[in-house]
Protein backbone atom coordinates (compact mmCIF):
# COMPACT_ATOMS: atom_id res chain seq x y z
CA UNK A 1 0.00 0.00 0.00
CA UNK A 2 1.21 3.35 -0.98
CA UNK A 3 1.29 6.57 1.21
CA UNK A 4 -0.90 9.33 0.41
CA UNK A 5 1.43 11.17 -1.73
CA UNK A 6 3.15 8.46 -3.31
CA UNK A 7 -0.83 7.76 -4.57
CA UNK A 8 -0.80 11.33 -5.41
CA UNK A 9 2.29 12.15 -7.72
CA UNK A 10 1.91 8.67 -9.11
CA UNK A 11 5.83 8.59 -9.48
CA UNK A 12 5.66 11.82 -11.16
CA UNK A 13 2.65 11.03 -13.63
CA UNK A 14 0.08 12.28 -11.31
CA UNK A 15 -0.37 15.79 -13.24
CA UNK A 16 -0.71 13.63 -16.43
CA UNK A 17 -3.06 10.74 -14.42
CA UNK A 18 -5.12 13.30 -12.46
CA UNK A 19 -5.88 15.48 -15.62
CA UNK A 20 -6.98 12.71 -17.40
CA UNK A 21 -9.61 11.36 -15.07
CA UNK A 22 -10.86 14.91 -13.96
CA UNK A 23 -11.24 15.80 -17.27
CA UNK A 24 -13.33 12.38 -17.83
CA UNK A 25 -15.33 13.55 -14.71
CA UNK A 26 -15.87 17.12 -16.70
CA UNK A 27 -17.36 15.20 -19.27
CA UNK A 28 -19.19 12.36 -18.17
CA UNK A 29 -20.41 15.18 -15.43
CA UNK A 30 -20.86 17.98 -18.07
CA UNK A 31 -23.60 15.09 -20.45
CA UNK A 32 -25.71 14.37 -17.49
CA UNK A 33 -25.78 18.16 -16.05
CA UNK A 34 -27.08 18.93 -19.68
CA UNK A 35 -29.42 16.28 -20.03
CA UNK A 36 -30.99 16.95 -16.29
CA UNK A 37 -31.64 20.80 -17.46
CA UNK A 38 -33.08 19.80 -20.82
CA UNK A 39 -35.57 18.04 -18.32
CA UNK A 40 -36.35 21.14 -16.98
CA UNK A 41 -37.01 22.90 -19.65
CA UNK A 42 -39.21 19.79 -21.59
CA UNK A 43 -41.40 19.67 -18.49
CA UNK A 44 -42.56 23.74 -18.31
CA UNK B 1 -45.96 -10.59 -27.24
CA UNK B 2 -45.45 -8.20 -30.31
CA UNK B 3 -41.94 -6.57 -30.22
CA UNK B 4 -42.85 -4.38 -32.75
CA UNK B 5 -44.94 -2.32 -30.75
CA UNK B 6 -41.84 -1.32 -29.07
CA UNK B 7 -40.95 1.23 -32.40
CA UNK B 8 -43.55 3.10 -31.55
CA UNK B 9 -41.91 6.02 -29.69
CA UNK B 10 -45.13 6.31 -27.35
CA UNK B 11 -45.06 2.54 -26.31
CA UNK B 12 -41.02 3.46 -26.15
CA UNK B 13 -41.72 6.19 -23.58
CA UNK B 14 -42.58 4.63 -20.48
CA UNK B 15 -40.36 1.39 -21.11
CA UNK B 16 -37.78 3.32 -21.35
CA UNK B 17 -38.23 5.09 -18.34
CA UNK B 18 -38.11 2.00 -16.24
CA UNK B 19 -34.73 0.37 -18.13
CA UNK B 20 -32.81 3.82 -17.46
CA UNK B 21 -32.57 3.42 -13.38
CA UNK B 22 -31.18 -0.27 -14.03
CA UNK B 23 -28.30 1.41 -16.20
CA UNK B 24 -27.69 3.94 -14.29
CA UNK B 25 -26.69 2.38 -11.09
CA UNK B 26 -25.03 -0.41 -12.75
CA UNK B 27 -22.97 1.77 -14.50
CA UNK B 28 -22.27 3.90 -11.40
CA UNK B 29 -21.56 0.78 -9.46
CA UNK B 30 -18.81 -0.42 -12.05
CA UNK B 31 -17.18 2.91 -12.50
CA UNK B 32 -16.35 2.61 -8.93
CA UNK B 33 -15.18 -0.93 -9.07
CA UNK B 34 -12.99 -0.56 -12.16
CA UNK B 35 -11.34 3.20 -10.72
CA UNK B 36 -10.26 0.76 -7.54
CA UNK B 37 -9.22 -2.24 -9.32
CA UNK B 38 -7.51 -0.16 -11.69
CA UNK B 39 -5.88 2.11 -9.13
CA UNK B 40 -5.32 -0.05 -5.80
CA UNK B 41 -5.19 -3.81 -7.34
CA UNK B 42 -3.08 -2.51 -10.59
CA UNK B 43 0.43 -3.04 -10.32
CA UNK B 44 2.80 -0.59 -11.68
CA UNK B 45 3.65 -1.14 -15.81
CA UNK B 46 7.70 -1.51 -15.53
CA UNK B 47 7.72 0.14 -18.51
CA UNK B 48 4.93 2.86 -18.83
CA UNK B 49 4.99 3.55 -14.68
CA UNK B 50 1.48 4.91 -13.50
CA UNK B 51 1.29 6.76 -16.68
CA UNK B 52 -0.63 3.68 -18.21
CA UNK B 53 -2.93 3.87 -15.71
CA UNK B 54 -4.81 6.44 -18.10
CA UNK B 55 -5.62 3.86 -20.26
CA UNK B 56 -8.13 2.39 -17.73
CA UNK B 57 -10.41 5.73 -19.51
CA UNK B 58 -8.43 6.02 -22.60
CA UNK B 59 -8.93 3.00 -24.37
CA UNK B 60 -12.96 2.26 -23.21
CA UNK B 61 -13.37 5.82 -24.57
CA UNK B 62 -11.89 5.08 -27.79
CA UNK B 63 -13.58 1.65 -27.80
CA UNK B 64 -16.93 3.42 -27.79
CA UNK B 65 -16.03 6.41 -29.74
CA UNK B 66 -16.23 3.76 -32.49
CA UNK B 67 -18.63 1.27 -31.46
CA UNK B 68 -21.52 4.33 -30.79
CA UNK B 69 -20.56 5.71 -34.84
CA UNK B 70 -21.29 2.50 -35.76
CA UNK B 71 -24.53 2.03 -34.10
CA UNK B 72 -25.39 5.28 -35.19
CA UNK B 73 -25.11 5.16 -38.68
CA UNK B 74 -27.18 1.46 -38.10
CA UNK B 75 -29.95 3.52 -36.43
CA UNK B 76 -29.79 6.50 -38.57
CA UNK B 77 -28.88 3.91 -42.21
CA UNK B 78 -32.88 1.73 -40.82
CA UNK B 79 -34.53 5.17 -39.98
CA UNK B 80 -34.15 5.98 -43.46
CA UNK B 81 -35.09 3.04 -45.12
CA UNK B 82 -37.87 1.90 -43.45
CA UNK B 83 -39.34 5.55 -42.70
CA UNK B 84 -38.72 4.69 -38.51
CA UNK B 85 -39.22 7.66 -36.65
CA UNK B 86 -37.92 5.81 -33.48
CA UNK B 87 -34.81 4.50 -34.97
CA UNK B 88 -33.53 8.28 -36.26
CA UNK B 89 -34.07 9.80 -32.90
CA UNK B 90 -31.85 6.79 -31.00
CA UNK B 91 -29.53 7.77 -34.06
CA UNK B 92 -29.50 11.64 -33.09
CA UNK B 93 -29.53 10.43 -29.05
CA UNK B 94 -26.60 8.20 -29.92
CA UNK B 95 -24.35 11.18 -31.28
CA UNK B 96 -24.13 13.79 -28.44
CA UNK B 97 -22.15 10.60 -26.34
CA UNK B 98 -20.75 9.52 -28.81
CA UNK B 99 -18.93 12.65 -29.52
CA UNK B 100 -18.32 13.29 -25.71
CA UNK B 101 -16.55 9.60 -25.84
CA UNK B 102 -14.58 10.47 -28.95
CA UNK B 103 -13.29 14.04 -27.48
CA UNK B 104 -12.39 12.13 -24.30
CA UNK B 105 -10.57 9.56 -26.03
CA UNK B 106 -8.50 12.46 -27.72
CA UNK B 107 -7.87 14.26 -24.53
CA UNK B 108 -6.91 11.36 -22.49
CA UNK B 109 -4.43 10.34 -25.09
CA UNK B 110 -3.04 13.85 -25.25
CA UNK B 111 -2.44 13.27 -21.58
CA UNK B 112 -1.05 10.06 -22.02
CA UNK B 113 1.31 10.98 -25.46
CA UNK B 114 2.52 14.06 -23.18
CA UNK B 115 4.78 12.18 -20.95
CA UNK B 116 5.32 8.81 -22.53
CA UNK B 117 6.28 10.19 -26.16
CA UNK B 118 7.01 14.31 -25.11
CA UNK B 119 4.04 15.39 -27.28
CA UNK B 120 0.63 16.20 -26.77
CA UNK B 121 -0.49 15.49 -30.75
CA UNK B 122 1.08 14.50 -33.68
CA UNK B 123 -0.85 13.81 -36.93
CA UNK B 124 -0.46 10.21 -36.57
CA UNK B 125 -2.84 7.93 -38.73
CA UNK B 126 -4.51 6.80 -35.77
CA UNK B 127 -5.15 10.53 -34.15
CA UNK B 128 -5.87 11.72 -37.16
CA UNK B 129 -8.35 9.58 -38.10
CA UNK B 130 -10.15 9.57 -35.00
CA UNK B 131 -9.97 13.11 -35.13
CA UNK B 132 -11.89 12.88 -38.19
CA UNK B 133 -14.31 10.76 -36.35
CA UNK B 134 -15.01 13.33 -33.85
CA UNK B 135 -15.47 16.26 -36.55
CA UNK B 136 -18.32 13.37 -38.57
CA UNK B 137 -19.95 13.69 -34.92
CA UNK B 138 -20.30 17.17 -34.81
CA UNK B 139 -20.82 17.34 -39.09
CA UNK B 140 -24.15 15.03 -37.80
CA UNK B 141 -25.29 16.95 -35.04
CA UNK B 142 -24.84 20.32 -36.77
CA UNK B 143 -26.47 19.01 -39.98
CA UNK B 144 -29.34 17.80 -37.72
CA UNK B 145 -29.60 21.16 -35.86
CA UNK B 146 -29.27 23.16 -39.47
CA UNK B 147 -32.25 21.75 -40.85
CA UNK B 148 -35.98 22.16 -38.99
CA UNK B 149 -37.70 19.57 -40.89
CA UNK B 150 -37.28 17.25 -38.16
CA UNK B 151 -37.45 14.00 -41.00
CA UNK B 152 -35.54 15.83 -43.85
CA UNK B 153 -32.56 16.76 -40.78
CA UNK B 154 -32.93 12.24 -39.71
CA UNK B 155 -32.61 11.80 -43.94
CA UNK B 156 -29.31 14.09 -44.47
CA UNK B 157 -28.06 13.13 -40.99
CA UNK B 158 -28.36 9.30 -42.21
CA UNK B 159 -26.69 10.35 -45.41
CA UNK B 160 -23.42 11.28 -43.45
CA UNK B 161 -23.51 9.09 -40.97
CA UNK B 162 -23.27 5.94 -43.38
CA UNK B 163 -20.69 7.84 -45.16
CA UNK B 164 -18.85 8.22 -42.44
CA UNK B 165 -18.95 4.85 -41.58
CA UNK B 166 -15.78 4.06 -43.70
CA UNK B 167 -13.65 5.83 -41.45
CA UNK B 168 -14.02 3.25 -38.26
CA UNK B 169 -12.17 0.35 -39.75
CA UNK B 170 -9.42 3.16 -40.89
CA UNK B 171 -9.26 4.11 -37.14
CA UNK B 172 -9.10 0.20 -36.13
CA UNK B 173 -6.64 -0.91 -38.45
CA UNK B 174 -4.47 2.13 -38.58
CA UNK B 175 -1.67 0.83 -36.57
CA UNK B 176 -1.27 -2.34 -39.18
CA UNK B 177 -1.82 -0.31 -42.21
CA UNK B 178 0.51 2.93 -41.36
CA UNK B 179 3.72 3.04 -39.17
CA UNK B 180 1.83 5.27 -36.37
CA UNK B 181 3.47 6.22 -33.53
CA UNK B 182 0.41 5.27 -31.64
CA UNK B 183 0.71 1.38 -30.11
CA UNK B 184 -0.68 -1.86 -31.51
CA UNK B 185 -3.38 -3.37 -30.39
CA UNK B 186 -2.98 -5.05 -26.91
CA UNK B 187 -6.63 -6.81 -26.24
CA UNK B 188 -7.03 -8.52 -29.46
CA UNK B 189 -10.06 -10.98 -29.93
CA UNK B 190 -8.08 -14.16 -31.01
CA UNK B 191 -5.06 -13.82 -29.68
CA UNK B 192 -3.93 -13.68 -25.99
CA UNK B 193 -4.04 -10.13 -24.29
CA UNK B 194 -0.40 -9.02 -23.95
CA UNK B 195 -1.41 -7.60 -20.11
CA UNK B 196 -1.13 -8.96 -16.77
CA UNK B 197 -4.74 -10.38 -15.49
CA UNK B 198 -5.69 -7.15 -13.23
CA UNK B 199 -5.06 -4.86 -15.93
CA UNK B 200 -7.44 -6.42 -18.32
CA UNK B 201 -10.15 -6.55 -15.71
CA UNK B 202 -10.15 -3.08 -14.98
CA UNK B 203 -10.17 -2.35 -18.45
CA UNK B 204 -13.11 -4.80 -19.29
CA UNK B 205 -14.70 -2.98 -15.76
CA UNK B 206 -14.20 0.22 -17.46
CA UNK B 207 -15.18 -0.80 -20.85
CA UNK B 208 -18.94 -2.34 -19.39
CA UNK B 209 -19.49 0.38 -17.48
CA UNK B 210 -19.25 2.99 -20.31
CA UNK B 211 -21.45 0.38 -22.27
CA UNK B 212 -24.02 1.13 -19.86
CA UNK B 213 -23.24 4.25 -19.04
CA UNK B 214 -24.34 5.11 -22.93
CA UNK B 215 -27.06 3.16 -22.57
CA UNK B 216 -28.35 4.83 -19.67
CA UNK B 217 -28.10 8.72 -20.87
CA UNK B 218 -28.75 7.77 -24.87
CA UNK B 219 -32.54 6.23 -23.38
CA UNK B 220 -32.80 9.71 -21.03
CA UNK B 221 -32.16 11.58 -24.27
CA UNK B 222 -34.42 9.81 -26.41
CA UNK B 223 -37.14 10.14 -23.86
CA UNK B 224 -36.29 14.00 -24.15
CA UNK B 225 -36.41 13.78 -28.25
CA UNK B 226 -39.50 11.71 -28.17
CA UNK B 227 -41.51 14.11 -25.56
CA UNK B 228 -40.27 17.64 -27.86
CA UNK B 229 -40.95 15.67 -30.94
CA UNK B 230 -44.23 14.18 -30.03
CA UNK B 231 -45.12 17.56 -28.46
CA UNK B 232 -44.18 19.17 -31.91
CA UNK B 233 -46.10 16.85 -33.71
CA UNK B 234 -49.42 17.67 -31.42
CA UNK B 235 -49.04 21.21 -31.77
CA UNK B 236 -48.80 20.80 -35.47
CA UNK B 237 -51.97 18.65 -35.35
CA UNK B 238 -53.70 21.39 -33.25
CA UNK B 239 -53.12 24.37 -35.80
CA UNK B 240 -54.17 22.11 -38.48
CA UNK B 241 -57.21 20.70 -37.32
Amino acid sequence: MRSLSEFISLGGYGFYVWGSYLFALVAIGGEVLSLRRRKKSSDK
Amino acid sequence: MNLYKYASPTVFYPLAGKLIPWFSISSALLFALGLYVGFFVAPVDFQQGDAYRIMFIHVPAAWMGMFLYVLMAIYAGVGWAFNARLASMMASSISITGAMFTFLSLVTGAFWGKPTWGTWWVWDARMTSTLILLFLYIGFISLQASIEDTRRADRAGAVLALVGVINVPIIYFSVQWWNTLHQGATIRILNKPTIAPPMLAAMLIMLAACWLYSVAVVLIRLRHIIAERELQRARFAEVVT
